[in-house]
């Protein structure tokens, strides 16, 4: 007889019959502003992220105005319709200390993990999705989802540690075979009936872990430090079966759509747009069926390539190499591709505020980080690199606002998000970096 | 600065002459050195690649079972120029092994199903609503060892018979219970890992050696870029593989194999940074005959090249470069502008033909352009960094850009990047990549010919490390008798094959001694693999002492063997 013992495996009389499960609400990381659900449940409280590439054009970007009811000047005209939903935050900086000033990777590392790289391989620390997925993320089968509009799936600003990057869906139909295939259990399903292939797969697990732990004191260090993170992950499964083995609770905004058709290879903007559209509305739809609250949308890459159909300068490209139009003071080209990035950015803040939840919507229970990798890309600056936030974070944030940072770290927007989110932490960041004072202007 | 940057590298550029005239001298007549006495390599925790994932599937369950899913590996960090090297250091996150137990689910499921169980499952159960331990035991012993790449150990192996029979009752299915023991061992670290272990090296007292089934994985990963095979895993239990005899017959018995092939594929898409094409498209505006399937043909195209002129006909692989023999497929020949055949048939460039080597190949020139555009500078640093192991290093940090606005007259490419070689922080990296980039210009951004660009004529004269050209041959040539070539295929290879990065001070004496057999063998791939393979090198293992920091290097640091300090940072274009 082996190490695995049978009475390792769960008790109970789990032999494929159809039972009705009621089960307590998952309470935790709630506020006390939280609207409900329609049965009276609380909803949960989320965290995402959005990214695009190559910063602004500052004097068409920053409106003039601080506050509520900021001018809209033409870059960012397309948030318009979601303008009472975000707050805008310009004039913040991202420190580099001692550290080079890497192009188009000091800044997104910086303001995603509080650190400032040394070499543009480091990736150093963790990413902030990362620390709020271990927060928020146990109750759901995915712990955070990440997803790109690119196509490229090196493409991702999530990453566990350096060398262990959380890849991100890059096709949509792959994105919703992971999401809504054999293993989704939909929460609004009138019966539920734990499957006992999920109870074997729980209690095998512990002699894989075993398995693991052998394997790993047989190592050096470093691959011990790898393994040691397989078992980790191998942990993490075991949650994950467990809550296969409960009823989820019913999410009314919960409707899973026909599969999509997937899409060519390509940055061409119409088609970059068309991919993180699809992407996004099935990311919103996991998150509207509790299937994970961490969620990371990836817009473009920092060196973005996305392309202009009949103009040859990829969007990188042109930020070095398109003149400032003396007359307009910006380079128009390049502003192009910023405006499609904001048209974007307009429509996942839409498509959140749009998402029926329980009173009011999934943004209402959202707080969304959104960042980029330089202020001006021409110079490649980092000093009042802009950053957005969307949601209410469960009624803690107002929104609608312009908040200049006065040169204070761009580091406090991701200390506030962290705050928000339950993490007990004094403060955030490395260096001058470092903060430990939240945008006070924007909580309630 | 401009001026102490241009007396640098005019500098350079004599040394390298003299160096390249000393390298090609010597090396055509140094005979064969026996093996320097303590070479050794480093032991490696690999994570299997996605193809190695696939194969894997492929060689215990089949193709169609590898063609249901997509491997669930994370992409790899590009490590000294190669993915492979990157699987040494890269990590799994949680949810990339929850997307490994999903795979893991759906694979298994497929193994047992009744479309498959009878090919697969050696023995039929006693009833299939029951366990059987028996038979369980029987198919987990068998596909367990091919999966572990070792025999599965009887404790082990009573846990999964276990399982299998536990899982069977609970679900009144015997296959349903065998599907749950094997996705077991398919999320096992012994799985997705390639761990190497050492033992004691009985001959060679106080050194260390591979075991016989990592020395069989190494070998079966490096050549076949798949799992060791029944009787690889049988070379390596009865200890033919640490004997000399045994270790000879194992290695030409995969060099002959039709597996060969399928390994020197990926280890060539790899050096050439093939991966590009996975997310590669043009502007369909611009170029309307490039397709997605168009790019498919033109990295099938380099392969396919590659491995006939190496493999099949045996030949030197400086030639790759000047060679006009290749294969044409309907939608290239559109790009070529050559008459069309159904399928893919060997073609031949007539001798007037710009045609001539890897780098006028459609997949090196689209590869290495923008979407819109051709980039002489992306093509100068991919031949850099694929072909002679040089790094063109990352933008500069600080650099001020607000000067490379393009000239709104400029017509032609070398009229564009003239800013960037006149300027003292961009010069550095431009002058080492745009002199031999420009000289492809002949080629659009999808690589097909045009005499003008812009209606202007292209001044394509070049020169490379010293070598000055008129034109595409003059390239061809250049690359073709440049000293760097051979060296860097031999790193890139011992790279590959021990997996993981090299290191400059261990490793010099051991690729010199690589590089030599290969000059003296006329520089053929099969020597070289058999040289590798039989070495004592790829078997022996170094201790932690002179492993030194190698096992945490950050993945894709450069790495420069007798590299020109010349090679400065600046933004590629």
């Amino acid at each position: 007889m082996g190490k695995f013992n049978r009475r390792r495996f769960l008790q109970g009389a789990l032999n494929g019959g159809a039972i009705t499960v009621g089960l307590p609400l998952l309470d935790v990381f709630l506020n006390d502003n939280g609207t409900a659900f329609a049965d009276g449940s609380e909803i949960p409280l989320r965290f995402g992220t959005w990214s695009w590439g190559l910063g602004m054009s500052e004097s068409i970007f920053v409106p003039k105005k601080t506050g509520p009811n900021f001018d809209l000047p033409e870059e960012i005209a397309a948030l318009a319709p979601i303008q009472e939903h975000i707050n805008l935050f310009t004039n913040f900086h991202v420190f580099k200390d001692d550290a080079p000033n890497l192009c188009h990777h000091s800044g997104w590392v910086v303001l995603r993990s509080g650190i400032a790289p040394m070499t543009s391989e480091n990736r150093p620390g963790e990413t902030i999705d990362v620390s709020i997925a271990r927060q928020l993320g146990n109750a759901t089968r995915f712990r955070s989802l990440s997803a790109t509009a690119t196509g490229d799936v090196r493409d991702s600003f999530s990453y566990e540690g350096g060398n262990s990057v959380n890849a991100p869906e890059w096709s949509p139909l792959r994105f919703y075979q992971r999401l809504f295939g054999e293993d989704f259990q939909n929460p609004n399903a009138d019966s539920f009936t734990p499957d006992p292939k999920v109870m074997v797969r729980k209690s095998a697990l512990s002699a894989v872990q075993d398995e693991a732990k052998k394997l790993e004191s047989s190592l050096g260090s470093d691959d011990r430090a790898r393994l040691d993170q397989y078992f980790t992950g191998l942990r993490d499964l075991e949650r994950r079966f467990d809550l296969q083995l409960s009823k989820p609770d019913p999410r009314e905004a919960c409707i899973v759509s026909e599969a999509p058709e997937d899409l060519p290879t390509g940055l061409d903007a119409d088609l970059v747009s068309l991919r993180h559209r699809m992407m996004t509305d099935l990311m919103l739809m996991a998150v509207a069926c509790d299937q994970t609250r961490v969620f990371n949308m990836f817009y473009a890459s920092a060196f973005s390539a996305t392309t202009q159909p009949g103009y040859d300068k990829p969007h990188h490209t042109s930020t070095h190499e398109e003149a400032v139009d003396r007359e307009l003071g910006y380079q128009p080209k390049t502003s192009w591709y910023t405006r499609r990035a904001m048209e974007e950015w307009a429509y996942y803040v839409g498509a959140l505020a749009n998402f029926k939840e329980g009173d009011g919507s999934l943004l209402d229970n959202a707080f969304i980080y959104s960042t980029t990798d330089q202020s001006f890309a021409k110079l490649h600056a980092i000093d009042g690199i802009p950053m957005f936030s969307a949601g209410t974070a469960g009624g803690r944030i107002k929104t609608g606002l312009h908040i200049d940072g006065n040169g204070t770290p761009g580091c406090r927007l991701g200390y506030t998000a962290q705050r928000l989110m339950g993490l007990d932490i004094e403060s955030w960041g490395d260096k001058s970096n470092t903060t430990s004072s939240e945008i006070g202007e924007i909580l309630v | 600065m401009l001026y102490s940057f241009a007396v640098h590298f005019s500098k350079m550029t004599s040394v390298s002459v003299l160096t390249a005239m000393l390298l090609v001298s010597c090396s055509e007549n140094v005979p064969p050195l026996a093996e320097p006495n303590q070479s050794a390599s480093v032991l490696r925790t690999r994570l299997m690649t996605g193809e190695q994932y696939g194969n894997t599937i492929a060689q215990i369950f089949g193709e169609d079972i590898r063609n249901s899913v997509l491997p669930p590996i994370p992409p790899m960090a590009r490590t000294d120029g190669l993915l492979a090297s990157g699987s040494a250091f890269v990590g799994v996150t949680s949810d990339q092994i929850s997307q490994i137990q999903q795979t893991a689910a759906f694979i298994a499921a497929k193994v047992v199903d009744e479309e498959h169980r009878d090919f697969l499952v050696p023995c039929r159960p006693e009833s299939i609503e029951e366990p059987d331990p028996n038979c369980a035991g029987l198919f987990l012993r068998e596909t367990g060892r091919l999966l572990q790449r070792q025999a599965v150990d009887d404790i082990r192996l009573s846990e999964l018979v276990d399982i299998a029979a536990y899982a069977a009752e609970q679900t009144e299915d015997f296959y349903a219970g065998l599907a749950l023991a094997l996705e077991s061992m398919l999320i096992s670290p012994e799985f997705i890992f390639i761990v190497d272990h050492s033992e004691a090296d009985p001959n060679r007292i106080g050194q260390e050696r591979l075991t016989g089934h990592s020395l069989a994985s190494r070998l079966s990963f490096f050549l076949w870029n798949g799992p060791p095979d029944i009787a690889l895993l049988e070379a390596a239990e009865s200890g033919e593989l640490h004997t000399t005899s045994g270790l000879n017959v194992a290695v030409e018995r995969m060099l002959d194999s039709v597996r060969l092939e399928g390994g020197m594929r990926a280890f060539f898409d790899d050096m050439l940074g093939f991966d590009e094409f996975n997310s590669l498209a043009k502007d369909p505006l611009v170029y309307p005959m490039v397709t997605g399937s168009t790019l498919r043909d033109a990295r099938e195209q380099t392969l396919r090249t590659i491995i006939n002129h190496l493999l099949h006909d045996t030949q030197d692989y400086r030639d790759l470069f000047v060679t006009r023999k290749t294969f044409m497929s309907p939608s290239l020949a559109v790009v070529y502008g050559t008459a069309s055949h159904q399928g893919w048939v060997a073609h031949t460039f007539p001798e007037d033909s710009p045609r001539q080597g890897l780098l006028t190949q459609v997949s090196f020139l689209a590869a290495n352009s923008h979407a819109v555009r051709s980039s002489p500078t992306l093509r100068g640093q991919a031949l850099r960094e694929r072909f002679l192991c040089q790094v063109v290093p990352s933008p500069p940090p600080n650099v001020d850009f607000s000067l490379l606005e393009e000239d709104e007259h400029a017509s032609t490419a070398r009229e564009r990047l003239e800013v960037h070689n006149t300027n003292p922080s961009c010069a550095g990296c431009h002058l080492i990549t745009d002199p031999m980039g420009l000289s492809l210009e002949n080629f659009d951004g999808a690589g097909r010919f045009r005499e003008t660009e812009s209606g202007a004529q292209l001044d394509i004269s070049g020169e490379l490390d010293g070598v000055f050209y008129d034109d595409i041959g003059g390239l061809a040539a250049a690359m073709r008798n440049h000293p760097k070539l051979s060296t860097c295929l031999v790193n890139r290879l011992y790279a590959y094959g021990t997996g993981g990065p090299l290191s400059l001070g261990n490793d010099r004496d051991i690729l010199n001694w690589f590089e030599s057999r290969f000059v003296a063998n006329g520089y053929k791939l099969p020597a070289l693999l058999r040289d590798i393979a039989l070495s004592r090198a790829f078997s022996s293992v170094r201790s932690e002492k002179t492993q030194g920091k190698l096992g945490i290097v950050e993945p894709a640091r450069p790495f420069r063997l007798a590299e020109p300090d010349w090679i400065n940072n600046a933004e590629t274009n």
